[in-house]
């Protein structure tokens, strides 16, 4: 158990990004004339990483999007190389940061089941012996012969996973991308997941998504701005993360103000969230506060908000126009305070809460703030779908029991 | 030990034959003749050249079976210029896969000049079926020719490997390629006899042989057609260190096209 099946060594990344893409002859030749030094920018994706991923092990990696999360994963599938420090693969590794690479839309499911496979090293004998169980799986029989760009894109995902999982390999890396689409695939991709986890296989899992990690992680680090700031046990380094996305709140307004538009006529003032931060399934709902200001005289004005999770699944929201409450002739420099209370139905993890004001029918669009606060909901049932309300379920059974 | 290597380099071979086969399928999909166009298309321009320049221009009309020469020669530059012009760009239209999976490399460089080769595998039938009609005696040296083919296909992957990596830095690098054959063609004595250029001067056809392809495409001639082509080696009255120096420059762009690919390839995944 205590053998190690990736030891990665003080690993470090960084780019190289010109200001402006000198990729063609004529700007070289300029650019000679010009001191080349300061057009260059130094990108430090990853800064003296070290762990290792023990035998059989689920291990996550945790990171916020641009974290560097997802180019240590790249380095872990030897796509790129570290600028500095060494990483050491033991076992057949098999990444899979997207499904279906390779694929080709002019050929047919058939020929493209045989590039993706060579990609992921299978012999034409090796797939020969795997395709009826590949098409079965994909649920794609009657379908084989077509040309891929006739498929819709389930079918697609559906061929390329299939594909997928019938790699053996020794250690698998996961980027959390693979589990997008349909609720159904979500869960079959999961189903798997756990699969991997009672065959005792080597698993890295890349995520910005905390319960993912808890539900399948034995330990997993913790990246934030290109450093490991976190490694041990699942749960531990998840709390760390959440704690992450609470503290750094006026950060997180920072970072998130290009997700914010509108011609402000109106404009935002503040975002408060007035109950707990952390909801316990205990807790009955979160509410938060929205002030505007008005900077101009407004005929009706419509305010909204909504709720979104980590993944980016817009859970639940409203509006005024919705709720029937009207908001006219608002006169310039007035403030409007709305009390939102929304019930707590949410899943375990990260949720972020948008606020809007715009015209009738969402036109013209004076504040649009996606994320402009954030809670964490901690549920210890673990549930695939995005919203956990209180479910009631009564079974009756007719007939005599013998 | 045969094993061993063979492990080594499984997954090379796996997507090598897949990467062809794919390519192969690809080329001509849709189009009603299919892979009769590898064979149809040379044809083709060799009608043209010949009406251009045998049938009107009385070019040639000295050399034994100068036609069925000139269809060879035009064959064996499209081979030569198909494996460079797919070259260049292949790292970069693979981009999509190299920057999700890792695998080595030049098996993609390697996938569009093996197809190159079937494709003249094909043309060479037809090239033997011209000589049957034109009556072209065949000798045991033409047992040699495969050894000059394999020259040209040297060069031309060792010229792939190198203009591959540089395309993925430089973009001109296709364009600057295209002006480069666009010469090279007419310096490699394809679509007119190296006697012509014999009666002119016989130093200046030395030095038009010094060029690999121009060099390579002589002795296939000499070897497989008629002696009456002149070779490097019969003109310099069988100085073998002359023919060395094609021979040389084959070696050395092949050298540093590996070697600069193999120290470029780590990065593709970023730069492509």
């Amino acid at each position: 158990m205590s053998e190690i099946a990736i030891k990665v060594d003080g690993v470090s990344k960084n780019f190289l990004l010109p200001h402006e893409r000198r990729n063609s002859i004529k700007s070289k030749v300029v650019n000679l004339f010009k001191n080349t030094d300061k057009t260059v920018e130094v990108q430090h994706a990853l800064n003296d990483i070290s762990f290792e991923v023990k035998k059989g092990e689920f291990f996550g990696i945790l990171g916020r999007n641009g974290s560097g999360k997802s180019t240590l994963l790249k380095i872990l599938a030897e796509i790129y190389k570290p600028t500095a420090g060494d990483v050491e693969v033991k076992g057949k590794l098999v990444p899979f940061i997207e499904l279906g690479v390779g694929f080709n839309p002019e050929l047919t499911g058939r020929e493209n089941v045989y590039l993706n496979g060579a990609l992921l090293g299978f012999s034409k004998r090796e797939i020969d012996a795997r395709y009826d169980d590949i098409v079965d799986f994909a649920e794609l029989e009657g379908f084989m012969d077509q040309r891929l760009k006739n498929y819709s894109s389930g079918m697609q995902v559906r061929l390329a996973f299939s594909v997928a999982t019938r790699a053996d390999a020794d250690i698998l890396l996961i980027d959390e991308v693979l589990a997008v689409g349909d609720a159904d695939f979500q869960r079959k991709c999961y189903d798997y997941f756990k699969s991997l986890k009672k065959l005792k296989k080597t698993v890295v899992f890349v995520s910005h998504d905390m319960s993912a990690i808890r539900e399948f992680c034995d330990r997993a680090i913790l990246i934030e701005k290109s450093k490991k700031i976190k490694e041990g046990d699942a749960e531990m380094v998840a709390t760390e993360y959440s704690r992450l996305f609470l503290n750094l709140d006026s950060e997180t307004h920072n970072n998130q103000s290009n997700e914010r538009w509108g011609d402000k006529r109106a404009s935002f003032d503040t975002v408060k969230i007035t109950s707990a931060k952390v909801l316990t399934q205990e807790s009955k709902e979160i509410t938060f506060t929205a002030t505007f200001t008005a900077h101009q005289d407004i005929d009706t004005l419509v305010s909204g908000s909504s709720i979104t999770n980590a993944a980016g699944v817009e859970i639940c929201g409203t509006n005024t126009q919705h709720q029937r409450i009207r908001l006219d002739n608002v006169k310039k420099g007035e403030k409007i305070t709305l009390n939102w209370s929304y019930d707590n139905i949410f899943s375990d993890g990260i949720h972020t809460i948008n606020v809007t004001l715009h015209g009738l029918n969402s036109g013209s669009v004076a504040d649009w703030w996606e994320g402009a606060e954030a809670f964490s909901v901690k549920r210890e049932e673990k549930s695939p779908f995005p919203a956990s309300p209180a479910i009631n379920l009564e079974i009756t059974r007719k007939g005599e029991a013998k | 030990m045969q094993s061993k290597l063979y492990r080594k380099y499984r997954y090379s071979l796996i997507l090598l034959r897949e990467l062809v086969v794919t390519e192969f399928k690809l080329r001509y999909q849709g189009s009603v003749l299919g892979y009769l166009w590898s064979v149809l298309r040379p044809i083709f321009l060799f009608v043209i050249l010949y009406l251009v320049f045998v049938f009107f221009l009385k070019i040639g009309s000295d050399v034994p079976h100068w036609p069925v020469a000139l269809l060879l020669g035009i064959v064996l530059w499209n081979f030569f210029s198909e494996v460079t012009n797919n070259g260049v760009t292949s790292i970069v239209n693979r981009g999509d896969v190299i920057r999700k999976i890792n695998f080595p490399k030049y098996v993609i460089v390697l996938a569009g000049s093996v197809s190159a080769l079937i494709n003249l595998a094909i043309n060479l039938v037809v090239i033997a079926i011209f000589m049957a009609i034109n009556g072209v005696e065949l000798h045991w040296s033409a047992l040699l020719s495969p050894l000059f083919i394999f020259e040209i296909f040297a060069l031309a992957l060792g010229l792939s490997f190198f203009l591959s990596s540089a395309y993925v830095r430089i973009r001109d690098i296709n364009y600057i390629w295209e002006v480069i054959m666009q010469g090279l063609f007419y310096a490699s004595a394809i679509i007119y006899p190296v006697a012509m250029v014999v009666e002119r001067s016989p130093q200046l056809a030395q030095l038009l042989l010094l060029n690999p392809v121009a060099q390579a495409v002589q002795d296939i001639r000499h070897v497989l057609i008629s002696d009456a082509n002149p070779t490097l080696l019969t003109l310099s009255h069988g100085n073998v260190l002359l023919w060395l120096i094609p021979i040389g420059i084959v070696i050395f762009v092949f050298l540093v096209g590996a070697y600069q690919f193999k120290k470029r390839s780590p990065y593709f995944a970023e730069e492509v």
